[in-house]
């Protein structure tokens, strides 16, 4: 088992560098010229040259992916042209902002799509069963960026329960830094304050994004779970006198969530390419504005890091699918 | 009082297409330390008749049109869900024919084996060696060492070990036997076993058969067991009731039903045992003209019992 991690963690690396390749060449060959943009409409061909020689852009492109590479291993992730802040600093500011987004909508999804659905299919057909059916078509019909609309017009103008906007008050300092998710950092360091008020700002934008996962989790659910109902050893397991609530919420159960499991951890890569939206309209400063920018500006040091960071967590989510896959399901074996 | 007492039974099904009548008339008197053999042909309805004993049929589905299933003089057609639930396992256990579908392939043996347990001991403390009013550890601790012991009696090696392990680590007898422990760990009075060795290998078969004998001499229990091989049948049962199309055509101990079969069917039954006898557990089909003379037979029968 910790072998099987260890070997799944390590063939990242080979899928992360094809990747870098594929997308240094095609951030570097698309037609556009990044460096004037930079240096502004009105430089002079020396300045120009000199932009380019400073980003190291004059050299053939695989000397620059090689400076590239060598010194992402030393994380140095390159400079984006406009704000000449190293993309690292950039990334480990905006990374955790979308990542506690995304991680928010994804329990929401689940700690509320998991039992609905399971409720759906036991009273399938029922009243129940048709109200969620009906809502979670409308969910995941419903365009995120009007869903967040939608909530802020409620939640935020009409009731004033929480705030617009934004992931921390401006007048405010945010919680010291550690891991960079504002809710572990508080928890982290005890400010309950702090905590409340990062919730209060992640609520909306946590909500509008996890609806459309939660619909499909939840019907994902109820499948699987009418399946599981079906099966001859719910059958055994009803013939031996077996209270009906165990049937459901320990035998049922696991076996229904181990199927839902893998649509929970395609949720993840939809979910981090998803937020762009979601950011713009809650002004949420993580890595779906920030990537929209640098692809506008044609900057693409950030188009490059924030790709292979997405990379990564997907990838990383594939593995701990798996593992959990394992530990719900005893014949999938790890090798 | 016999231990079950089907009488007039009438069973019709709901499906889309309407209602089908699927039990049209079944009696049948399992007395303790008799082993009945069901047998008919696919679609007969002796599943049906099995389930109804326990009542499993979703009575979404199920409607009981007629007739009553006494169990040790409890109407269970009449019977509550809660009372229903203290029947089974505890009264009653039913064991199926596929043991690689029976098992929930995500729980270890002693989990699913441990929960059929304390189940049954809830009214029947005694099965455990409980007074009833232990701690719920103590109460574990009995289900798991009397799962121990029940498996090991039927065989299984190790057993201790093997609770912790998943059903895919068996073979399908061993699951059969863990199945046939899990419906016998609540030492009920009536077991009904409906097709259990059909997907079983020969050898494997004949050592379930045993192992169900014993079971009748060692607790003296009624056993209803469906099956399509008259072979296992002429082996193993005191008893036999032959069905066809809902209808029970042919009863009475098994010397004297498969030496004289007086029915059609019966007859037709046996004639359709494949000469490699009992090697083989399916039923070579009938033909058609000779079930328009069943038909008729069964006609003919019908008229005299209202005449
Ligand atoms: N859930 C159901 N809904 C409607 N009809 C059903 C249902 N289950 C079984 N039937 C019908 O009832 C009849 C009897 O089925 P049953 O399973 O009791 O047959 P069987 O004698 O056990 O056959 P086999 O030897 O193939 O197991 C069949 O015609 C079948 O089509
Ligand atoms: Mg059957």
């Amino acid at each position: 088992m910790l072998w099987y991690v260890i070997r799944r963690l390590l063939l990242i690396i080979p899928t992360l560098l094809g990747l870098s390749v594929i997308v240094f060449a095609i951030a570097r060959l698309l037609p556009g010229d990044p460096v004037g943009l930079a240096a502004g409409p009105n430089a002079t061909p020396e300045v120009i040259a000199s932009v380019a020689a400073e980003f190291g852009l004059d050299k053939p492109i695989p000397v620059q992916y090689w400076n590239y590479l060598t010194g992402l291993l030393q994380g140095d992730w390159g400079v984006s042209l406009f704000s000449r802040r190293p993309v690292a600093a950039d990334l480990a500011e905006f990374v955790p902002a979308t990542l506690e987004l995304v991680i928010a909508a994804l329990l929401i999804a689940v700690i509320v799509g998991i039992p609905l659905g399971l409720l759906a299919a036991i009273w399938r057909d029922g009243i129940f069963d048709y109200l969620t059916r009906t809502v979670s078509l409308g969910a995941i019909a419903m365009p995120r960026f009007f869903l967040g609309l939608l909530l802020q017009l409620a939640f935020a103008m009409a009731l004033n329960w929480l705030p617009l906007s934004g992931r921390f008050p401006l007048i405010e300092f945010p919680p010291e830094r550690i891991t960079g998710f504002y809710t572990v950092d508080a928890i982290l360091i005890g400010d309950w304050h702090a905590l409340g008020v990062a919730l209060q700002h992640l609520a909306l934008p946590a909500l509008a994004l996890s609806l459309s996962p939660l619909a499909t989790i939840l019907r994902m659910m109820r499948a699987s779970t009418i399946e599981v109902l079906q099966q001859d050893y719910i059958l055994t397991e009803r013939a031996l006198g077996i209270p009906s609530w165990i049937i459901l919420f320990k035998y049922t159960l696991r076996n229904a969530v181990s199927a839902t499991l893998t649509v929970i951890g395609l949720y993840v890569s939809w979910l981090l390419g998803g937020t762009v939206l979601v950011e713009t309209i809650f002004d949420w400063p993580g890595i779906g504005l920030y990537s929209t920018q640098a692809i506008l500006g044609q900057d693409f040091m950030p188009v490059i890091g924030v790709t292979l960071v997405i990379a990564m967590i997907y990838l990383v989510t594939s593995v701990i699918v798996d593992i959990l896959q394992a530990v719900l399901n005893p014949k999938v074996r790890l090798q | 009082m016999a231990l079950l007492d089907i009488s007039d039974l009438h069973l019709s099904m709901r499906s889309f297409e309407g209602e089908t009548p699927i039990l049209k008339g079944i009696d049948l008197t399992v007395e303790r330390g008799q082993i009945w053999g069901v047998v008919g042909e696919t679609g007969s309805g002796k599943s049906l008749t099995g389930l109804t004993i326990s009542r499993l049929l979703p009575n979404t589905t199920a409607r009981y049109t007629g007739g009553q299933v006494l169990f040790d003089g409890k109407d269970v057609l009449r019977a509550g869900e809660r009372d229903m639930r203290a029947l089974r396992g505890g009264r009653i256990g039913m064991i199926f024919q596929d043991p690689t579908t029976n098992l929930n392939p995500s729980f270890r043996i002693g989990t699913q084996m441990v929960d059929a347990a304390l189940h049954a001991a809830r009214d029947k403390p005694a099965i455990l060696g409980l007074t009833g009013r232990e701690s719920r550890r103590a109460r574990r601790r009995a289900a798991w060492q009397a799962s121990v012991a029940l498996l090991e009696s039927f065989g299984l090696h190790d057993a201790e070990d093997r609770m912790a392990r998943f059903p895919h680590e068996f073979s399908g007898g061993m699951r059969q036997r863990v199945l046939i422990a899990m419906a016998m760990i609540g030492q009920p009075d009536l077991l009904i076993a409906d097709e259990p060795t059909t997907a079983l290998d020969v050898s494997v078969q004949s050592q379930i058969l045993r192992l169900i004998h014993r079971l009748v001499e060692e607790r003296n229990i009624g056993v209803m067991f469906i099956t399509h091989n008259l072979g296992v049948v002429a082996q193993l049962c005191s008893h036999v009731a032959v069905m066809y199309r809902g209808r029970i055509v042919e009863r009475g101990p098994v010397s004297k039903v498969l030496k004289a079969p007086e029915h059609i069917y019966t007859r037709a039954l046996m004639d359709a045992i494949p000469t490699a006898r009992a090697q083989m557990d399916t039923l070579r089909g009938i033909d058609w003209p000779l079930r328009d003379r069943i038909e008729a037979e069964i006609a003919a029968t019908a008229k005299e019992v209202t005449a």
